[in-house]
């Protein structure tokens, strides 16, 4: 509170009347137009806060008279960018997914786009990058596929999905040898023996175990396998000869999956992404490493 | 107009001879009788009307004032060959193309950093140009300065001087008063146009951007700036004026951390001049100062202060009270330099009747010249070491590594190589740290690229999958350090950037 206004002996200026500890506060004033600018901020404030939304009202809030929202604005944009979109969209859904290529623009149009699709969709499953996970989940930047790696095999994939029930999903299944007693759980560990011995290199001595699991696994696999474990794409068939294991590549994951095999199911995404979408996201599975 | 003259609405008005004799108040002085006349909160803005004044100050002045604005307004039409599909201008900032021109430099977004030197370069060659002569910069380059000079060199032209102006806003609103100032602020507003175009200039085709703003051309962007800037400078130069030195302007509060006692400022030299009092031709000069009072000094200050207060915050150093003093000076047949650049050590010691000198070498001389000489040394071996070639390493690091169907263990990286030159380079891409790596190399949009054979188009920054793979056998630990390099190969030049390779735990 100002108490007594006075003159400053050394200045001749006037105290605002304030004091502190002796110490007096001259006045010296602002210009007028300065202090007309701080008003008209103020008022400035006033209005902005009538127009927009701004005062919280326990569960709800003021929302100014002009009806902006920060939300409507962001449905727009993104109803904005989706338009600009929509020709490239349109594009990519007319050129055939080997064509893409040839055209720069698009093609890296629809990694990056896939990228993101990839992302919302594959990932909770295939991990980001196409990372895999155990338990059956398969790496996608790796070489090997179970349906075929090309372009055409994976935008069939991704369009009709694995063992889901529909008409043109990928099908196939791997008899329960043990739990449905096809074969004896010595059987077993000894094709167990000789699908781990196909990955040794050529010339290595048999196991008498492996030798005779050699017979089983010819009466048994070389339909869905191959003769020498090469695996056969058409029918998902795994190939047993190289380094890369869905549910494990030593003998007691092998003797398991044997006797009661595990099967991953994968949607379509035929209904849920847009044509354009497949191809956007095949492109970018293809490109992750191991397209072929 | 808001700010009426002082002489109607001051307590005390100063009354006006035409011979220019008038009891001139500092705009200080005047401020201090408004303020006690009422209202004590708020000050009323005093005008200022800085009367003509000629001597080497203002020559000095002048010859800046002329070199800075051609600078300002030339320079965007300095030409620069720089061959097909590249900007002409010499000095250009392409904010689209994201390129710095300089001349023959050309400076990429991530090179900015110059531009940092350069400034910081100018703050600290400011504190030394301070240390020594004190706020040369707000007298005589500082833009404010600059354009209000030019502001009020044409009112002069057109309203006449010091009281010639005061008058003219005294007096009641007639035909010739509307048409002189019409034509005051239609010329100010064509200065400023000229310097908000100015300005865009340095950020688009000289020529091309001149006759798409006058055709309508222009992007709303261009028409903005230029408005944008000519508001402000009619605004600042015009009517603002040396308020913007005394409210708006932070550097006159710190400025007295780079004064000290032996900084050159403009002073009133007390000794000599007190006391002051008018003098009658022909009457002694024993027992006086050498100060008539006539307030010369006062009605030529374009700040409106009196210099004979003593160093103000107000005061931009330029010099022009010194000029208007030495002509009075030698008028009444004294020597000259009652107002001159002086220090306060040597102001002291003359007072004292004592010998003084000049210390221009000082501590902070020597530590404000060696910041410039190491900076601008820096700043030269960046420039002159400056390559052409860069790269930059992402790990992939989903996946961390991928198990192939041979055993063997690969990682994946995304390259950013810039290639700075102005055609197409042949690079070769090698990995080393890494037996039997193998690479396979792809471009953005997953096309086949050889790493022996690495085509990169020119002024670009490319970007590329790298796929490194290396038999199992070979990784003797989980994380191996490996570098990326590129080589020119045709001028062999090299970059090269430190990454991992990481493989699954070695037993
Ligand atoms: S111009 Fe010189 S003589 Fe005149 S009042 Fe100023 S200091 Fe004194
Ligand atoms: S006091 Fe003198 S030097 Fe300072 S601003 Fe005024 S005219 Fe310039």
């Amino acid at each position: 509170m100002p108490t007594k206004i006075e003159k400053d002996a050394v200045t001749g200026t006037d105290t605002t009347g304030h004091e502190w500890d002796g110490i007096k506060e001259l006045n010296t004033p602002l210009p007028k137009w300065w202090l007309y600018t701080l008003y008209a901020t103020i008022v400035w404030g006033v209005i902005w806060m009538i127009l927009y939304p701004s005062v919280p009202l326990g569960g709800t809030y003021f929302k100014g008279l002009l009806g902006y929202s920060e939300r409507q604005n962001i449905e727009t944009a993104l109803k904005q960018a989706a338009d600009q979109r929509a020709p490239m969209m349109a594009k990519l859904a007319e050129t055939p997914i080997d064509d893409v290529q040839k055209n720069p623009e698009l093609a890296t149009f629809a990694l990056t786009g896939g990228r993101a699709v990839f992302n919302d969709n594959c990932a909770p499953c295939h991990g980001v990058g196409g990372s895999g996970r155990p338990g059956g989940f398969p790496v996608l930047a790796d070489d090997d596929w179970l349906w075929g790696g090309t372009r055409a095999a994976i935008q069939q994939t991704v369009t009709h999905g694995i063992r889901n029930g529909g008409a043109d999903a990928r099908d196939s299944a791997m008899p329960r040898f043990g739990a449905d007693g096809l074969l004896t759980p010595a059987q077993i560990s000894d094709v167990a023996d000789y699908v781990l011995a196909l990955g040794t290199p050529a010339g290595t001595a048999l196991s008498d175990a492996a030798k005779r699991g050699a017979v089983v696994f010819g009466e048994q696999c070389v339909a869905c396998h191959g003769a020498k474990g090469e695996g056969l794409k058409d029918l998902g068939g795994p190939r047993l000869s190289d380094a890369i294991w869905l549910y494990g590549g030593d003998k007691a994951s092998l003797v398991k999956q044997i006797s009661a095999p595990r099967q991953g199911v994968m949607p379509a995404w035929s209904g849920r992404l847009t044509e354009a979408q497949i191809k956007m996201v095949t492109l970018y599975v293809h490109s992750l490493g191991g397209g072929q | 107009m808001a700010d009426q003259p002082v002489a109607r609405t001051a307590a005390k008005p100063a009354s006006l001879h035409p011979d220019g004799s008038d009891p001139v108040l500092s705009a200080k002085q005047q401020r201090e009788t408004l303020k006690s006349a009422g209202d004590s909160l708020y000050a009323n803005r005093v005008k200022v009307y800085p009367k003509a004044v000629s001597g080497p100050a203002r020559q000095v002045k002048w010859a800046i004032l002329i070199f800075c604005l051609a600078v300002y307004y030339l320079v965007p039409w300095l030409r620069w060959d720089r061959g097909p599909g590249l900007p002409n201008q010499a000095i250009l900032l392409d904010l689209d193309g994201r390129r710095g021109y300089f001349f023959g430099l050309e400076i990429w977004p991530q090179e900015i950093y110059y531009l940092t030197g350069l400034l910081i370069l100018a703050a600290v060659a400011l504190f030394l140009v301070t240390s020594l002569f004190g706020r040369l910069w707000c007298g005589y380059s500082c833009p404010q300065t600059v354009w209000t000079d030019l502001y009020l060199w044409v009112e002069r032209r057109i309203e006449g001087d010091r009281n010639a102006r005061m008058r003219l806003d005294q007096a009641p609103w007639s035909a010739s008063k509307w048409g002189k100032k019409l034509l005051k602020h239609a010329i100010w507003l064509v200065i400023a146009l000229a310097t908000g175009g100015a300005w865009i200039m340095y950020y688009q085709d000289a020529p091309t951007v001149t006759r798409q703003f006058f055709t309508g051309e222009a992007g709303g962007t261009t028409y903005f700036f230029v408005g944008l800037f000519t508001a402000t400078t009619y605004v600042l130069a015009g009517w603002a004026r040396e308020q913007v030195c005394t409210y708006m302007c932070p550097w006159p509060r710190f400025q007295a951390a780079m004064l000290d006692e032996q900084t050159l400022i403009v002073t009133y030299q007390k000794w000599r001049g007190e006391p002051r009092g008018k003098h009658k031709a022909g009457d002694p000069w024993d027992g006086r100062g050498d100060c008539i009072d006539c307030k010369q000094c006062v009605a030529v200050c374009p700040t409106g202060i009196d210099i004979r207060d003593g160093v103000q915050l107000e005061c931009i150093n330029c010099g022009l009270c010194a000029d208007a003093c030495d002509e009075v000076m030698s008028k009444v047949d004294r020597p000259k330099g009652l107002i001159t650049w002086d220090t306060l050590a040597h102001q002291q010691a003359k007072a004292a009747g004592k010998e003084a000198k000049y210390k221009f070498f000082r501590a902070r001389t020597f530590i404000y010249v060696a910041a410039l000489v190491i900076l601008s040394a820096v700043m030269l071996w960046g420039l002159l070491s400056r390559a052409t070639t860069e790269i930059t390493v992402l790990r992939d690091r989903a996946p961390l590594f991928v198990g192939l169907s041979d055993g063997s263990i690969r990682n994946a990286y995304t390259l950013k190589i810039i290639n700075k030159q102005r055609d197409a380079q042949d690079f070769t891409l090698s990995v080393t740290g890494l037996p039997g790596a193998d690479l396979a190399v792809r471009g953005q949009d997953d096309s086949e690229l050889s790493a022996e054979k690495l085509v990169l188009p020119a002024d670009t920054v490319s970007t590329i999958r790298l796929f490194v793979k290396a038999p199992k056998a070979q990784l003797q630990q989980e994380r191996l350090s490996v570098t990326v390099a590129v080589k020119n190969s045709k001028t062999g030049e090299r970059a090269a950037a430190e990454t991992l390779f990481i493989g699954p735990p070695v037993p």
